[in-house]
């Protein structure tokens, strides 16, 4: 192992005060995780003993799921709570929320929420380490971590790769913990979609290209990303038809053919066939749409160890 | 009779800052000369402080009746002494709203109860400031109300915008408005732009004021009214006024201090203390207001004191109420960042938060001279302190100034002769 970075105790809200040494750690840490997770007994004994609370204020099956499971794998206690007929329906503030849970000893919580910045506020209340697992169009620090591991581990490096991110950029938490992450580790990244769909003034806050030609944003690139096209946005009068958008933003063989031949192809999920991405791309040999979602577990396990006081090196298996 | 000895006093007539003692007698400043003996008189040494007129506040939300978990009448007014205040102005949007004579008789005797500070009442535009119809803007203005205005709910529908104009142009008083065009700003949180981007917080445009801005100064212009623009906070309203004025337009504006002082930066982590109506813009915005401040365009300082609770202000931030409150911190901050930095000579600092706003509002106060109320305050500006919040006198601590050092310490403030503050 190249790294020994103590990380225990640390938040992450987002990856922004995250040194390149210290996502490598994680990384390194994840591919043992990996490894672990390939087993046929996926189990290690290093977090017994300790309780994680997942705090999911917005509903996200995939993620707490994945989460749970990357606890569970280091034998840590899992809580879970949801809003669905809890007390957050009955007025209850997030503080009243965190204390109760506090006083139930919770050593790590991991938090969803629809509107940014509220990981910070539980920590505040808490006083514990915070994961954010998505805070409204804010962060979304982990799943940006298993999109670079996914990449890592297939190029060895992010560093020069041409990143191209298709689609919603307005509305995606998971662009912005990307393109601080990817800028971070050396990389080159554009965003491309709908004028409407584009925050300003981007390029200087991320030091990132726009385009919004998909042609040219896809020119040569090492990795496409696509993401999800929420419908209501329609309604909303950002875009005109489904129709319209994908045509002029959609995956296709035809697109990926400006691409470099060993283009990969990703998607954070959950995918719209058809919309954002055609069928004939997501199952291609360029997808790894599948294995970030395994990567997204073992990322998880390695950022629950480190932070809950692990340290990097052997002793993870 | 109370005599301030040997104080640097600023005398509104001149605009100019003397060394001089002023003689109190009952409700009046009876003489301020170089050197006054008055064996009767109370003695206070003002060696090394500064006697300034007491402030006038045109914008201030006090939230009685309906919200005195909030601020209420007397501690507001508490607040306002603090401060130096010595006259301010509510604005309508309690519960219910000062669209009647029953509410504004309520809170003019309310305030004078208290007595801690001069209140002047803005009324309603529209019933219920719902923006529907027309409020009873005549019995208002009888009532004794100093300007018009829906604040915060800024009358969206042109047309009931202009017949409010219309209808009080033949009074002399200012329409104060809060310009906001509500489908630009949505659900949007801070400035659209760089920090809307980074903090994935949805943004309110410039353009959400500037639009309104715009048509507020036309229909002043084919309405004949005076139109006063609420705390200005882009580079282009600063030009639309400017325009305006040159054309002849009766506009006058204000300009909040945390406006002045503070960019959108000051939201990077999610301090709901930074979340307010407008919202704290761009770099560039925050130099136009002062060049703007400086040149005329903007003829006075207002608060905009906007009392919440701590369990409001501390909830997710698109949760939390917009506002910050502002009479303590005001003259501090401002001397702070502009006088001491010789961006602002203090006696223009004193004129745009005295004898400017009190035109405005049409009301003789704010002015230190023989003759005039004794509403003074006495402050050392060699002193400086940090703004905690556990001193603050208001109901509500969302300032987001608290923890800064600041020079400017009050020692007195007198409202029509009777000492409101002390230290
Ligand atoms: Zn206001």
């Amino acid at each position: 192992m190249k790294h020994t970075l103590n990380l225990a105790g640390r938040n992450l809200f987002d990856l922004d005060v995250y040194t390149v040494e210290e996502i490598e750690t994680i990384f390194e840490t994840a591919k043992v995780m990996k490894e672990i997770n390939s087993r046929d007994y996926k189990k290690i004994p290093t977090l017994r003993g300790k309780t994680v609370a997942t705090l999911f204020f917005e509903d996200s099956t995939r993620t707490r799921i994945s989460f749970e499971l990357a606890a569970k794998r280091l034998s840590a206690d899992v809580v879970s709570f949801t809003t669905a007929g809890s007390a957050m329906k009955k007025g209850e503030s997030i503080q009243d929320t965190v204390y109760t849970l506090n006083a139930m000893g919770m050593d790590l919580y991991v938090v969803r929420h629809s509107c940014p910045g509220v990981p910070q506020l539980v920590h505040k209340y808490s006083q514990k380490p915070v994961l954010n697992a998505g805070d409204g169009r804010h962060a979304h620090p982990t799943q940006a971590l298993l999109d670079m591991f996914s990449i890592w581990e297939k190029r060895g490096s992010l560093k020069g790769l041409r990143i191209a991110i298709i689609g919603d950029i307005l509305h995606s938490r998971v662009v912005r913990s990307n393109l601080i992450g990817m800028k971070k580790m050396g990389a080159n990244v554009v965003v491309c979609g709908p004028r409407t769909l584009m925050p300003p003034k981007i390029e200087e806050v991320y030091g990132v290209q726009c385009e919004y030609d998909l042609k040219t944003a896809i020119k040569d690139a090492d990795v496409v990303m696509g993401l999800r096209m929420q419908l209501e946005r329609q309604t909303e009068g950002l875009f005109p038809s489904l129709g319209e958008y994908t045509s002029r933003y959609g995956l296709s063989n035809k697109m990926l053919e400006y691409a470099k031949d060993d283009v990969l192809v990703m998607h954070p999920g959950p995918m719209n066939r058809g919309v954002e991405i055609l069928p004939e791309v997501a199952d291609s040999e360029h997808s790894i749409i599948i294995e970030q979602v395994a990567n997204g577990v073992a990322v998880r396990m390695a950022l629950l160890f480190l932070i809950l006081g692990g340290k990097p090196g052997r002793e993870v298996a | 009779m109370i005599l301030l000895k040997n104080g640097m006093v600023y005398l509104s007539n001149d605009k100019k800052i003397i060394k001089a003692d002023v003689l109190i007698e009952k409700k009046v400043i009876k003489k301020i000369a170089p050197s006054i003996d008055e064996k009767n008189a109370e003695v206070i040494d003002c060696a090394g402080m500064h006697i300034f007129p007491g402030f006038v506040d045109m914008h201030c939300h006090l939230r009685e009746p309906g919200y005195t978990y909030k601020e209420d009448i007397a501690s507001g007014a508490a607040s306002a002494a603090k401060g130096g205040f010595t006259s301010i102005c509510c604005m309508p949007n309690t519960k219910p709203a000062i669209d009647n004579l029953s509410t504004l008789d309520y809170i003019m005797r309310k305030a004078r109860d208290v007595g801690k500070t001069k209140i002047f009442v803005i009324g309603a535009m529209s019933k219920g400031i719902e923006g529907k119809e027309i409020a009873n803007i005549a019995t208002l203005v009888k009532g004794g109300v100093v300007g018009l205005s829906d604040d915060g709910n800024c009358i969206q529908v042109a047309k009931l915008q202009l017949n409010v104009m219309r209808y009080a142009s033949i009074y002399d008083i200012p329409m104060i408005c809060h310009s906001e065009d509500y489908s630009l700003s949505g659900d949007g949180q801070v400035n659209y732009g760089y920090m809307s981007t980074k903090l994935g917080l949805p943004g309110i445009p410039t353009l959400a004021e500037e639009s309104m801005v715009s048509r507020d100064i036309m229909l002043a212009d084919v309405t004949g009214s005076r139109v006063h623009i609420a705390h200005a906070s882009t580079k282009r309203t600063v030009e639309l006024i400017r325009q305006a004025k040159k054309d002849g337009i009766k506009v006058t504006a204000e300009v909040t201090p945390h406006h002045l002082v503070l960019n959108e930066n000051a939201c990077d982590g999610f301090d709901t203390n930074t979340k307010m109506k407008p919202p704290l813009r761009s770099e560039e915005d925050r130099k136009s207001l002062l060049e703007g401040l400086l040149d005329g365009t903007i003829d006075v300082i207002a608060t905009d004191h906007a009392p919440h609770s701590d369990y409001e202000k501390e909830l997710e931030f698109m949760k939390a109420p917009f506002g910050v409150i502002g009479f303590e911190s005001a003259f501090p901050v401002l001397y702070t960042t502009f006088v001491k930095t010789d961006l602002i000579k203090l006696e223009e600092l004193i004129d745009r938060m005295t004898s400017k706003p009190a035109n405005i509002i049409n009301k003789e106060v704010g002015e230190l001279k023989e003759g005039a109320a004794a509403d003074l305050n006495v402050f050392n500006l060699d002193e400086s302190f940090t703004f905690d919040e556990s001193e603050i006198l208001s109901k509500s601590k969302n300032s987001p100034f608290i923890g800064m050092n600041m020079w400017g310490k009050i020692y007195y403030t007198m409202c029509d002769g009777k000492f409101t503050w002390k230290v």
